[in-house]
């Protein structure tokens, strides 16, 4: 039985009907994503203090002069928190940005073409997916050193397997469609087809993957980062603040789980959207 | 059949309407539907897809699928009534008094169990007979239906048994605990013409020895007419018009149930193939394979200009591999494609845009052959752009002309995107689309298959009209002799993988014929309810002489 | 019966030629390290002389395919050779770290195995009801938390405020069975929150995708009870892609063991891989990932061959 699917015009109506039809949980999450672009956005004037400036003593308390204390080189807590916001969550934006431009495109090539391109690239993939990832980095890092740009790098190309996994999957049940074959035998390009054929057809659950990476990435960013080597001081990261301040758990102090909290809250914001529109396009495809 | 108001009265469904859930709500899909049926009797359920028929034979069973519900009126099952009643007590039914045959019994077995097992699941669960009592039965059931080898088949696994003889066993099944009444779903809609016959005989066998009553769901008046006592026939959730079979057949009230006996009866008239004239296609000695098997053995067949050829055989007799050997998909291994005397590239991507342009294809389903994101006027534009080099108000001209053609509104069609069109509609834009490129030869795989028949007719005429206004040649892959009847100038017959008759349609539709179009030819079902009866009377008179036509699967 | 074997061996030669290719990814990265070895250990400080010497006694002076089958061979003996750190023997140092870390993951898998596909199946059952959503949203929380944050959460409940469990989990060779378990339990449980939410998720929409074929809807016209259905139609054709998400899971508890490890202090090979990362000790760091990346193409291989034998039309070929 077909059911008239909702191919609508886009329109700016459409999207408020569809904004107030989602449930809580998604306009939490769209909530919570503003908030943290906004953050991220206006820092410098959100933030009481600098970023790497020392205003006081070692772990001190609440206080209405630190609202969330100080860390342990008696920098503003809260003033990092908030730039933490434009460093953690950019760097694993930029990161995940990387690792779709890779693993997007050879996943496209891949099911375009075929053939020895599609062994190829996918052997490849079945060798990096079959080492854990975050060991990988582990290892990469050890060897090229521990900096930003050599992290966004190896995570980007280890997470673009898994990028090029569902790119592949997805367009090869687009691949095997015969408007593509129609297309095809037109004499249509590469360019052609992967352009105007198949990724229209497999944008949504590409915009999906994305939130989900993201997600991914960014834990593993704090997590490299909580364990020391991912980014590096004096750049305020929620994932190293909570290491260098962890002993204050011990002591019933809560202000360490702050920047790990706001890892969790963007997560978990991030998640829930991608919740709602993955069961809104299911239709359409997993 | 006895009294109407009678004690004998197994099934009456009052005022059933129901609704299926949509994005806006709830939708009624079936608007207030009577039925009643007596015991032993068989009653088809004809209608279009969208009809509601589906979903009335699953309400008689109480059942509403996922994401569709039974809104209003009454379903009474020997005096019990169904709709109110608590799921157990339609449970204790369903199975039991009450039995379902699904349309695929391929993917309607289990693949994990045996179909021993799924045999005597539902006699064992109702407590009907013990497990060996069960076995026992189904042996002897399988035996009554002409099952190969009943003793060991249920011992095997679905991917193991045949489609044809799957479906067979699901009647079986059906029989297990000897309901009152069966729902057939369109129980043959998915098997060649040749297999179909052995499972209408076995289903017609089976009600009849234990006379159970039956529901028989189908799409096609030729085959419903061999099996119901009396039709209903349905449109749009609502009754269009009820009768027994023969007077329905003979004497249709409704106009629409006219223009469904009508259907086949669309004829071309045959036009000979012009004398000493170069064939624009020809295929020369093509043999073609995927991997180590080959699928077309030494195939050679002519299309002449303005004329039709239609290529038929069942599924696996090679005639889609036929096409994608012309279009340049599948490279032959031996063999070659001529264009106008002129041998054609075997790849696709080395002949040249022209080449490309002249040889233009219309697929099978519509849905899968238009791209959901591109609307009508970029769908039929891009052959304009890309062939002839239009752009601007000139393209936007000629995509409007193209639609006036197709018999499509222009400025109701032209800003769709394919999802806001119906089945026929998109096909008319294929059409359209490989008109676009102004070719001379248009392949047409199965283009009628997936459509209505009252659609599919219409695309016929479509075609048929686009042929003289264009000068087209058409090459028609078809399992349909219905439709090679109506379009086709010349028959190519093919069966595994070779052409094993051809000549023009006027001789193929006479006798005398190799074996195989001889099977191929008796088993499409005719409107007369007799005929069935008939050709099984006639292929055991047949078999006495020595002369078995029997399907490839049995 | 011989497809069978023959797929089988196929994925045993295909896990066999991925471990031989990641067992050379890991020993090439060393040599793409500007300089090598001898470099790293002296430090900028050391005279080309001394390197040179140090490069004869750790034989560095010779082809690489060569030093890469010794190694091979040497590893494959257990001799993953010494920590440029401490100069221990590293055979030494994984020995109960190893059997540490399979102790806490196993901890971990024991738990939350049975107690993911039981919330699974429930969910799938009662899909759409207040529990399915109340679950869902649930465990769409707890993956969305990193590992360190549900750590410190229960240390900040259970061991700070409550002092029902150790914060450090400091276990040896001589720890008894029923002091490990309980000693273990945080940093158990924590892993288990992580894995169940994923293995969770994955089992009901196994399910859910499996009640929507035909068959299933024959067996719910055949009359029978939910509960047969689930069991005996659902149940046999989903495990095939149950048993890729637990094996995937598994597979992931062996890497996120790594932050847990950590921040309970745990004598694992997690804590190891990091300490070395930190101090450069390059062996130490190739030997960990090595056992690593073998428990995971392992564990990845067993569910290969799993659903390949609980598969009937591969078992019982036409």
């Amino acid at each position: 039985m077909a059911v008239t699917s909702d191919t609508p015009r886009r329109s700016p109506a459409r999207a408020v009907k569809l904004l107030r039809e989602s449930p809580w949980s998604a306009r939490f999450g769209m909530a919570v994503i503003l908030v943290y672009v906004v953050a991220a956005l206006f820092a410098p004037a959100i933030a009481p203090y600098g970023e790497t400036e020392i205003v006081g003593a070692e772990y001190e308390v609440w206080s209405e002069q630190f609202p969330i204390g100080t860390d342990n080189l008696g920098r503003d807590m809260l003033s990092r928190v908030i730039y933490g916001a434009r460093n953690t969550v950019g760097i694993a934006f930029l990161t995940t940005l990387l690792a779709f431009l890779i693993g997007s495109i050879a996943g496209l090539l891949a099911a375009t073409l075929r053939g020895w391109v599609d062994q190829l690239l996918g052997r490849t993939v079945d060798v990096l997916m079959a080492i854990p990832s975050l060991i990988f980095a582990l290892l990469i890092l050890t060897i090229v050193g521990t900096s930003v740009i050599n992290m966004i790098v190896v995570i980007a190309v280890l997470d673009s397997t898994r990028v090029f996994r569902l790119t592949r999957a997805v367009s090869m049940n687009v691949v095997v469609m015969d408007f593509v074959e129609s297309a095809r035998l037109r004499g249509e390009g590469l360019w052609w087809i992967m352009r105007q054929e198949i990724l229209p057809n497999i944008a949504a659950p590409l915009v999906a993957e994305f939130g989900l990476r993201f997600c991914f990435v960014f834990l593993t960013i704090s997590a490299l980062s909580f364990l020391g080597l991912g980014i590096q001081p004096p750049t305020a990261d929620w994932g190293s603040m909570v290491r260098d301040n962890a002993t204050l758990i011990s002591y019933g102090d809560i202000t360490p789980m702050i920047p790990a909290a706001a890892i969790a809250l963007l997560t978990v914001g991030v998640n829930f959207v991608v919740d709602w529109f993955l069961h809104k396009t299911s239709g359409l495809k997993e | 059949m006895t009294d109407a108001n009678g004690d004998d009265l197994l099934l009456r469904i009052r005022g059933l309407k129901i609704e299926g859930r949509t994005e806006e709500g709830w939708n009624e899909i079936v608007h207030g539907v009577d039925l009643d049926l007596r015991r032993g009797e068989v009653l088809g359920l004809i209608g279009e897809s969208g009809a509601g028929k589906s979903t009335i034979g699953l309400a008689a069973m109480g059942f509403a699928r996922d994401g569709c519900r039974l809104s209003a009126g009454t379903i009474e099952f020997d005096g019990r009534e169904l709709r109110s009643a608590p799921e157990s007590a339609r449970r204790k039914l369903r199975g039991n008094r009450i039995s379902y045959v699904a349309q695929s019994a391929a993917a309607a077995f289990n693949p994990a169990h045996r179909l021993m097992d799924q045999y005597c699941e539902g006699p064992v669960v109702h407590g009907v007979m013990g497990r060996a009592e069960a076995e026992r039965d189904a042996i002897d059931l399988f035996e009554r239906i002409h099952l190969p080898d009943p003793e060991a088949i249920g011992f095997r696994y679905p991917h193991q048994v045949s489609g044809g003889q799957l479906q067979r066993a699901m009647t079986a099944m059906a029989m297990s605990c000897r309901p009152d009444l069966i729902v057939f779903d369109e129980p043959t809609t998915a098997l060649d013409v040749t297999t179909q016959i052995e499972v209408l005989a076995a289903i017609r066998d089976a009600v009849e020895q234990f006379g159970t009553a039956a529901i028989y769901i189908t799409h096609d008046l030729a085959v419903v007419a061999q099996m119901a006592d009396r039709i209903m026939v349905l449109r749009h959730g609502l009754l269009v018009e009820e009768g027994d079979t023969r007077q329905l057949l003979s004497d249709p009230q409704m106009e629409y149930t006219r223009d469904l006996l009508e259907i086949r009866r669309f004829r071309v008239e045959e036009r000979p193939r012009p004398a000493d004239e170069t064939p624009v296609l020809e295929m020369r000695g093509v043999t073609a394979g995927y991997g180590a098997s080959t699928v077309l053995h030494d195939v050679s067949l002519q299309i002449h200009r303005k004329r039709t050829v239609a290529v038929v055989g069942e599924s696996g007799s090679g005639k889609s591999t036929a096409a994608r050997v012309i279009t340049g998909l599948l490279p032959p291994t031996a063999g070659e494609v001529l264009y106008d005397g002129e041998p054609l590239p075997a790849r696709f991507d080395r002949r040249s845009t022209d080449q490309l342009r002249k040889l233009q294809m219309i697929y099978q389903m519509p849905d899968t052959a238009l791209n959901p994101k591109q609307r009508v006027e970029m769908v039929i534009g891009r052959p304009l752009q890309f062939y002839l080099g239009l752009s601007g108000s000139k393209l936007r001209e000629r995509v409007r002309a193209l639609l006036d053609m197709i018999e499509l509104e222009p400025d109701t069609f032209i800003d769709r995107l394919p999802g806001e069109l119906s089945g026929g509609q998109k096909q008319r834009i294929c059409i359209a689309r490989a008109l676009a490129a102004e070719p001379e030869v248009i392949l047409c795989d199965e283009v009628t298959s997936a459509l209505d028949p009252l659609v599919a007719e219409g695309i016929l005429k479509l075609l048929d009209r686009l042929q003289t206004e264009f000068s087209l040649s058409y090459m028609f892959i078809t399992h349909d002799l219905a439709t090679v009847r109506a379009i086709a100038d010349e028959v190519v017959v093919m069966f595994q993988g070779k052409v094993v008759e051809s000549g023009p349609k006027s001789e193929m539709f006479t006798p005398p014929h190799h074996d195989y179009t001889d099977l191929l030819l008796s088993s499409v079902p005719e409107m007369d309810p007799d005929w069935l009866d008939r050709l099984l009377a006639e292929r055991a008179e047949l078999a006495k002489q020595g002369r078995v036509l029997k399907a490839a699967d049995n | 019966m011989d497809a069978v074997l023959k797929m089988v061996a196929q994925r045993l030669a295909l896990g066999l030629l991925t471990l031989f290719v990641v067992s050379l990814i890991i020993f090439a990265s060393v040599e793409m390290l500007p300089g090598d070895v001898a470099e790293e250990i002296l430090g900028q400080s050391a005279t080309p002389e001394t390197v040179a010497a140090l490069r004869r006694d750790l034989g560095l002076d010779r082809p690489a395919h060569i030093r890469y089958f010794e190694w091979l061979g040497d590893m494959a003996q257990g001799d993953f050779g010494r920590s440029l750190a401490n100069k221990r023997e590293i055979t030494e140092l994984l020995g109960t770290r190893l059997w540490n870390t399979l102790f806490l993951a196993g901890y971990a898998a024991v738990i939350a195995v049975p107690l993911s596909l039981a919330l699974g199946i429930l969910a799938a059952l009662y899909r759409n009801s207040l529990y399915d959503r109340l679950v869902n949203s649930a465990t769409l929380t707890s993956i969305s938390f990193p590992e360190f944050f549900v750590a410190y959460i229960m240390i900040a409940i259970f061991a700070v405020s409550w002092r029902w469990f150790p914060a450090i989990v400091n276990v040896t060779a001589e720890t008894p069975l029923d002091e490990r378990l309980y000693k273990a339990f945080l940093p158990a449980i924590v892993l288990t929150m992580v894995i169940t939410a994923h293995m969770m998720r994955m089992t009901r929409a196994a399910i859910i995708n499996l009640m929507a074929s035909p068959y299933i809807e024959m067996a719910r016209l055949k009359g029978l009870t939910r509960r047969r259905i689930i069991l005996h139609h659902a149940l046999p054709n989903a495990l095939a892609p149950i048993i890729n998400v637990i094996a995937l899971n598994l597979a992931y508890l062996v890497v996120g063991v790594v932050v847990v490890e950590v921040v309970f202090v745990y004598p694992g090979l997690g804590q190891l891989i990091i300490d070395s990362v930190t101090k450069r000790d390059i062996p130490v760091v190739q030997a960990c990932s090595l056992i690593f990346a073998l428990t995971y193409i392992l564990l990845n291989l067993l569910a290969d061959i799993l659903s390949i034998l609980s598969n009937p039309r591969l078992l019982h070929p036409r």
